[in-house]
């Protein structure tokens, strides 16, 4: 074999252009998300199409398996080039109808396609949920296989970073970062060429660079996708930041709950050295960097970054008070710059397409787009990219297609349990750093969670709040002390026990624990109950005053009972009961004892007739 | 200790495998800022360590301490702030129960209670015949499944409390 090496830019350019020769030759492609996916199916159903299309005559047709597709409501997902259908819901049994009618016939399958307005819908343009949307970053998630360099390459990546490294300076390319008002992705949104300066101007020879791939926020899953679907394009925006501040060495430190992206890294950084796209003297720029993957194990704080730091030098990952930034004092002591997985996967696009492109979308709050995690309540879920300033309403109902089972829209969680709930009169708020934090929220990484009238706000702060004195360090009291009083004030209300003092306390305490905590963690575990005290506080005070749930979720407040009018006595529900509190004869009403029953809940799921009521 | 059908290397032949890819197999243990480039490795050596035993035996800590110079201490220190790291050995089969946020207005909390109660244990305990380790953990990052559980690598989505059952008993014992 020969030696794959890339010795400069121009050997990059031969590359592609045989990649694209070898790629001529196929005729259609079946792409199937393998990542998302995989738990509906999805390798099963490629292994179907694979077996079926091991026939002569069909060598012109290529099975591959993709990162996300984005619409992850019709999982699992596949497109089939090049007509680009999209194809949901997909079984290994239609498999044959789609190789007979689809790939050999060029027909469409309307029961495959979305469903739009009664009508099929095949393409992307067609289906609200991808029409609404600018996919960006994500443009070539689910296009290309993401465990191969030549499709990556084909699909342009390592264009910008030949480029940055070969023509530019890395003065020039802080400032193309600086021009196009990219901002930080992953939670506080700092600008990101400014943070390329500071460590690119700080003294010394040896700097470090960290993706921060350690995404915690229950509700997110952009970075996930990014490093599953498209991991090249990280490791390039690595290698432009490398360049640019001057550092040798990086670290990528993933999630270790994220096993397909820790295993598409670990492949994607053999084969970009095996490229010499990595390694010494990169492209004949005279530039050397390589980049170790580090896994997680299991902390959410360590997605601040000075607590990263220390669990990188093998540390309990705390926390430490800033100044000296880890720009002046990280990694070792040493200058270091840490950009979190979708910052850095648009830095390549910055590169190729200039910074007055970039920054002619979005608006003053944001420029370019921004990857969602929609989730929840909602009818479409999935990855979304907009542009920045986009309205949640947009995003809601427009891609998200609202809240199905005929249900109200009461809140979206923006942000994780750093952010807030943006209840239903701001639904025309644009989503933007800055409009975002005017409600109490922060755009946090993108996690996004739809919350309908079935939703208990008590309970979602509730929620919040355990998940963060769970993962709240201990280092500083503020934060250690401060979220477990919180929590269990509103273990309190949830419970019945609440008393109309504990509103006040429960403010004030939130403010000193925002104030007061040594990292954001801390600064902004008490977002979810400040703005849920805004927004919904005739819940808190329903729970408090009248010891009721209006939501019917805290298990204290509510009773389950039988409609007699309504009940078929299929008996569904006395053979899901765990503790046999039902009772009734075959045919008959049935009945539920409250002193026996715990509120499971059970009962409600599989009563096929709605007869199960919550009160 | 529990008994069960878990790997358990009673010597430490898998540990000094483990050493030699990090380099740590030395002559003495190290010092200065030796000891602390080696102590950069601690949390992929224990990674390791788990993986090849399926938890960390102390005995095969202590001597990885030894041989490395890392104190004890700082092991168990790093340790224990991690929830990712096992000190007693797991079951057969491990089942995480995600409590984020989509899932947890889903609805997850039954489901993690319908886990329970199907298994006998509690939250981060593993049954007598070894064969299950129950947890919760905070998010799959695979929302769009709510409520979302995950057995080992395979992940199972729109959870029900009467699905529970059927799909735990796939993994019972025959």
């Amino acid at each position: 074999m020969r030696d794959k090496k890339l010795k400069n830019y121009e050997d990059l350019k031969s590359l592609h252009k045989e990649i694209d020769e070898e790629k001529s030759k196929v005729k259609s492609r079946v792409l199937v998300c393998m990542t998302g996916c995989r738990a509906k199916g999805a390798e099963e159903l490629a292994r179907t199409f694979r077996e079926k299309l091991d026939v002569p005559g069909m060598e012109e047709i290529e099975v591959v398996d993709v990162g996300c597709h984005g619409q992850c409501s019709r999982a699992p997902l596949i497109m089939i080039e090049p007509e680009e259908l999209l194809y949901g819901d997909v079984k290994p049994k239609d498999v044959d109808e789609i190789i007979k009618e689809t790939l050999i016939n060029g027909r469409v399958i309307p029961r495959l396609c979305a469903e739009v307005e009664g009508r099929a819908a095949a393409k992307a343009p067609d289906i609200p949920f991808y029409s609404g949307q600018e996919r960006d970053v994500l443009k070539n998630c689910g296009r290309i296989d993401p465990q191969k360099i030549e499709d990556a390459v084909a699909a342009g990546s390592y264009d910008a970073a030949a480029k940055a490294l070969t023509t530019l300076s890395p003065e020039d390319v802080i400032t193309i970062v600086k021009d196009s008002g990219l901002r930080g992705r992953g939670g506080a949104g700092f600008p990101t060429g400014l943070k390329w300066g500071f460590a690119q101007q700080a003294a010394g020879n040896e700097k470090y660079l960290i993706c921060n791939a350690d995404e915690g926020d229950p509700g997110a899953f952009m970075d996930r996708a990014l490093l599953e679907g498209t991991p090249h394009q990280v490791i390039e925006g690595m290698l432009i930041a490398a360049y640019a501040i001057g550092a040798n060495n990086g670290f990528i430190y993933v999630r270790a709950e994220y096993p397909i992206a820790v295993e598409h890294v670990t492949m994607a950084l053999e084969q970009a050295r095996e490229y010499g796209l990595l390694g010494n003297n990169i492209l004949n720029s005279g530039f050397d960097f390589d980049i170790q993957l580090r896994k997680g194990a299991g902390a959410f704080v360590c997605g601040e970054e000075t607590a990263l730091i220390a669990s990188l030098e093998g540390k309990r990952g705390m926390p430490r008070p800033r100044p000296p930034f880890p720009a002046n004092a990280g990694f070792r002591g040493k200058p270091t710059n840490i950009n979190n997985v979708e910052t850095l996967a648009n830095i390549p696009l910055i590169i190729e397409e200039g910074s007055e492109a970039f920054h002619a979308k979005g608006n003053e709050g944001g420029r370019g787009t921004k990857i969602f995690a929609l989730a929840g309540k909602v009818k479409e879920t999935g990855l979304v990219e907009v542009p920045m300033g986009t309205t949640l309403r947009q995003i809601v109902f427009d891609v998200g297609g609202g809240v199905p089972d005929g249900h109200t829209f009461k809140a979206a969680q923006i942000g994780g349990p750093s952010g807030g709930c943006v209840p239903a009169q701001h639904l025309d708020l644009p989503l933007d750093y800055e409009s975002v934090k005017e409600v109490g929220a922060i755009m946090g990484s993108g996690g996004l969670v739809v919350m309908d009238d079935r939703t208990c706000m008590v309970d979602v702060a509730r929620f919040f709040l355990e998940f963060t004195q769970k993962e709240s360090c201990g280092k500083c009291v503020p934060c250690r002390v401060g979220t477990r009083q919180l929590a269990d004030i509103l273990n309190k209300i949830c419970d019945g026990k609440g008393e109309p003092k504990d509103l006040k306390k429960l403010e004030s305490l939130a403010k000193e624990v925002k104030a007061g905590s040594l990292c954001g963690l801390g600064q902004t575990a008490p977002n979810p109950v400040l703005t849920t005290l805004e927004f919904f506080r005739d819940e808190y005070e329903a729970h408090i005053n009248e010891k009721r749930c209006p939501a019917g979720v805290c298990k204290e407040l509510i009773s389950f009972s039988i409609t007699v009018d309504d009940c078929i006595g299929c008996g569904l529900c006395k053979k899901a009961c765990p503790v046999d509190a039902i009772t009734g004869d075959s045919k008959q009403p049935h009945f539920i004892d409250p002193d026996a029953c715990i509120k499971c809940g059970a009962c409600h799921e599989v009563c096929p007739t709605n007869a199960v009521v919550i009160s | 200790m529990k008994s069960g059908t878990v790997k358990e290397d009673p010597g430490v032949n898998l540990a000094r495998g483990i050493l030699e890819k990090h380099q740590l197999m030395l002559e003495k243990p190290a010092v200065g800022r030796d000891l602390e480039k080696s102590q950069e490795l601690l949390i992929p050596l224990l990674q390791d360590i788990q993986d090849a035993y399926g938890y960390l035996p102390p005995p095969v800590l202590e001597w990885v301490s030894k041989k490395t110079g890392i104190p004890i201490s700082r092991m168990y220190g790093v340790i224990t702030f991690y929830s990712q790291f096992y000190l007693e050995p797991k079951g057969k089969h491990t089942i995480r129960c995600c409590q984020g946020t989509a899932c947890h207005v889903k609805g997850s909390q039954a489901i993690g209670e319908a886990i329970e109660e199907y298994l006998g244990v509690k939250d981060g305990d593993t049954t007598d015949d070894m064969q299950f380790t129950f947890e919760s953990v905070q998010c799959l990052g695979t929302c769009f499944l709510a409520p979302v559980i995950m057995i080992d690598n395979d992940y199972y989505g729109e959870m029900t409390q009467g699905k529970v059952k059927k799909v735990l008993e796939r993994y019972s014992k025959s």
